[in-house]
């Protein structure tokens, strides 16, 4: 069985893990996937992966704040669509579906770990600490970022497919070299950290996912990509990306991948804890391969009635992660009424400051814009800047109404 | 003062900068054991390490994409593309990734990356290594661009677009890599701005403005001028992004007549923008249209023909020719 594998370049893999990432390479019938699952669809916990005794060490509290983070980042997520419904955002990309697949890897991360998201890592932002109101900038059109990416080591979003993901594996070649050169000066050693790069399956087939995990592989970069498959890019479907499972792709570049339900929120947790661990030990990338579905539209500007059906729609709800987990903390008594009823409540609040954030901010200059084009002076910029100032001057004495109609 | 190869000049550029700051790396194809297929980065892998001289897996986009993010957290790597023809692979990272962070995080970020790319023609060679692009990043705000024309200047333009805190590209007139010249390794000299035009020849009646591979050749061409008794000046341009139209509009005040001269295209070239703006800034001054010479609009051609494609001192003096017509 390990046969199959590059078993020198997984030395550090116990065998019994080794064994189920292979089983897991496998589909064996027609409609079955196999995955990492610690929860079935009815919230029971399943005690068969090697991966279980991860999830067993999570305190109840630490159970319950995965539970609150989805929540949290659900009611935000319908208030951002409610927000472009009633005009006062451009568009928004909603999450509504993949809660598990980005709480439960966020909060495996630490905060020496550094996130390259795409644009629909609300979670991850969550997890991190990112004030989720600035998320929101973009969509405004206020900003084309709106946090500081240094402050909670969460990058901001990037909207070219897959761009974000050789960014992220430098950056873990800069965390390789931030420990030689600590060692080579006889500094102690920074905190090992790795770095996690999100993507999706329709990103999977950008060029820049196969270059990225070269380079990766090669330097035995500590990365690991997360790639939520949702099932749909867009309005094309994973088959087109891919004739295989996509986290079977680790195994040609040298390094392991494997599938996780991704709407098992403490599955999800497990492997990403376990493929960070690796990363920052110096054994190298994982991919994870998060199976999951958008329960909603690629953006607001969608429409899903066109190409799928609702019978698919329906049997993914089955399969909720939020639900899913609710039914387990229930069963497990790891939490009450009064639990959930704190959480819908908090949550209520986290809506509101969303959106009196929302409408209350304000535009930057584009003056200002033209300002951060370069970090030093640029006589171009310089001199456009002038004349541009100059102009707007020149509506100085004019009415409100026509110095707005002069930008 | 050491006399030494344009490509010989660049190399110390970079020994220093690697010597200098503990965070410049350098990534590139074949840039290590090799040195480089110019071996501009010759003995720099076993002078400084594969840490810090890596040999990249065969991949551009992967090599700026990287790039960024090593920058992110805080290393100054300069990229090296092997081929100007084979920076496109690369076009997505350095035009909608490293222009673009300064300004979409509001200047929170800084992405120090300097990329290399020997480019231009004339040394007879096969498709895709012999072009021009350097309008397509010219055309890109959040880019600077510099091309040196002589080893003084390769060094110490080596040195500045490895300390700016913008991401610059340096194009390395690939056929001048052989050329010998002066270097003072202690100080820039009037160097010192690498995003100023230098006047390298004075006239009185027509200017040349020429850059990278060219100054040499519109050098040559304005000696020939001087034995038909015509007085040309002679500005190399040094910086692409951001020009410095000042000292180009001054010689032409000076002159009267411009002829911008680069191996690009003429269409949508650089000389489309010097002319347009000294036509704004100088237009009361120009005695003559400005004429530009550069390539066709055509793929590079066969290096068989390459000499009539080429900008050379005959198709200069027949746009001074034209200029004095008027």
């Amino acid at each position: 069985m390990a046969g199959d594998l590059p078993t020198t370049e997984f030395d550090d893999i116990p065998e019994e893990l080794l064994y189920e990432l292979e089983a897991l390479a496998h589909e064996r019938t027609e409609g079955h996937v196999n995955m990492v699952q610690l929860l079935d669809e009815e919230g029971r916990f399943l005690n068969r992966s090697h991966f279980a005794e991860r999830a067993s060490a999570l305190s109840v509290d630490e159970l319950r704040a995965l539970y609150r983070d989805m929540a949290m980042i659900r009611r935000f997520d319908a208030e951002a669509t409610a927000l472009q419904r009633q005009g006062q955002l451009s568009l928004w990309v909603p999450v509504r579906g993949q809660e598990a697949a980005q709480i439960g890897s966020g909060r495996a991360t630490l905060p020496q770990d550094y996130i390259f998201p795409t644009y629909r890592e609300h979670g991850v932002a969550l997890t991190r600490g990112v004030e989720l109101g600035e998320l929101l900038r973009q969509f405004r059109g206020v900003s084309n970022g709106g946090w500081d990416p240094r402050q909670n080591n969460f990058h901001l979003y990037t909207l070219v497919l897959a761009a974000q993901v050789p960014h992220a594996v430098g950056y873990a070649m800069g965390l390789q070299r931030d420990a030689s050169r600590a060692a080579a000066a006889g500094r102690a050693a920074p905190d090992p950290a790795a770095v996690v790069a999100y993507f999706g399956d329709g990103a999977s087939s950008e060029g820049d996912i196969h270059e990225s995990m070269v380079f990766a592989a090669s330097f035995k970069a500590p990365v690991v990509f997360f790639c939520q498959n949702n099932q749909w890019a867009i309005s094309v479907p994973t088959q087109v990306q891919s004739r295989i499972p996509l986290h079977n792709r680790a195994k040609g570049y040298g390094f392991p991948g494997l599938r996780v339900d991704g709407n098992d929120v403490l599955a999800v947790h497990a492997v990403t804890e376990w493929a960070l661990e690796r990363a920052r030990s110096g054994k190298g990338p994982v991919l994870i391969e998060a199976y999951t579905y958008r329960q909603g539209a690629h953006t607001t500007a969608d429409d899903p009635t066109k190409y799928r059906l609702t019978a698919e729609e329906e049997s993914w709800l089955a399969k909720d992660p939020i639900t899913r987990f609710e039914k387990f903390l229930r069963a497990e008594g790891h939490a009450d009424e009064a639990f959930f009823a704190e959480v819908a409540a908090e949550g209520e609040a986290l809506a509101a400051k969303s959106r009196r954030d929302v409408l209350a901010f304000e535009a930057p200059s584009l003056a200002a814009e033209m300002q951060n084009v370069y970090a030093e002076r640029h006589p171009l910029v310089d001199e456009e800047l002038a004349w541009h100032l100059e102009y707007q001057a020149g509506f100085a004495d004019a009415d409100t109404d026509s110095v707005e109609g002069g930008h | 003062m050491p006399t030494m190869t344009l490509a010989k000049a660049i190399n110390a550029g970079l020994r220093d900068a690697l010597a200098a700051d503990e965070m410049v790396m350098l990534m590139g194809e074949d840039i290590g054991a090799l040195g480089g297929v110019y071996r501009v980065t010759e003995g720099l892998k076993a002078e400084f390490g594969e840490d810090r001289v890596v040999d990249s897996p065969l991949a551009e986009s992967g090599i700026v994409g990287t790039s960024i993010g090593l920058s992110l957290r805080g290393y100054r790597p300069v990229g090296e593309i092997q081929f100007d023809g084979f920076v496109f692979p690369a076009f997505n990272q350095i035009t909608t990734q490293l222009a673009k962070l300064h300004a979409r995080s509001r200047g929170q970020l800084t992405v120090p990356v300097t990329i290399r790319i020997p480019y231009g023609g004339g040394i007879g060679s096969v498709e895709h290594h012999s072009e021009s692009p350097e309008a397509l990043f010219a055309h890109t705000a959040g880019l600077r661009i510099l091309t040196p024309s002589n080893p003084h200047d390769a060094y110490w333009m080596t040195r500045h677009a490895i300390e700016c805190e913008d991401p610059v590209i340096v194009f390395e007139p690939k056929r001048r890599y052989w050329l010998k010249g002066e270097v003072d390794l202690e100080s820039p000299g009037t160097s010192a701005d690498p995003f100023r035009a230098h006047v390298v020849r004075e006239g009185a009646d027509a200017t040349i403005v020429a850059y990278g591979p060219l100054v040499p050749v519109a050098l040559a061409a304005a000696e020939a001028a001087a034995e038909d008794g015509r007085s040309v000046e002679v500005v190399d341009l040094r910086s692409l992004s951001p020009i410095d139209f000042d000292t180009v509009t001054a010689s032409v005040q000076k002159t009267g007549r411009l002829v911008v001269a680069h191996e690009a295209p003429t269409f949508g070239g650089l000389g489309g923008e010097i002319a347009a703006r000294v036509s704004e800034r100088a237009f009361l001054s120009l005695e003559a249209p400005v004429i530009r010479v550069g390539g066709f609009h055509m793929p590079y051609p066969v290096s068989k023909v390459e000499g009539q494609y080429l900008p050379d001192i005959d198709r200069i003096l027949e746009a001074l020719d034209r200029a004095f017509a008027y």
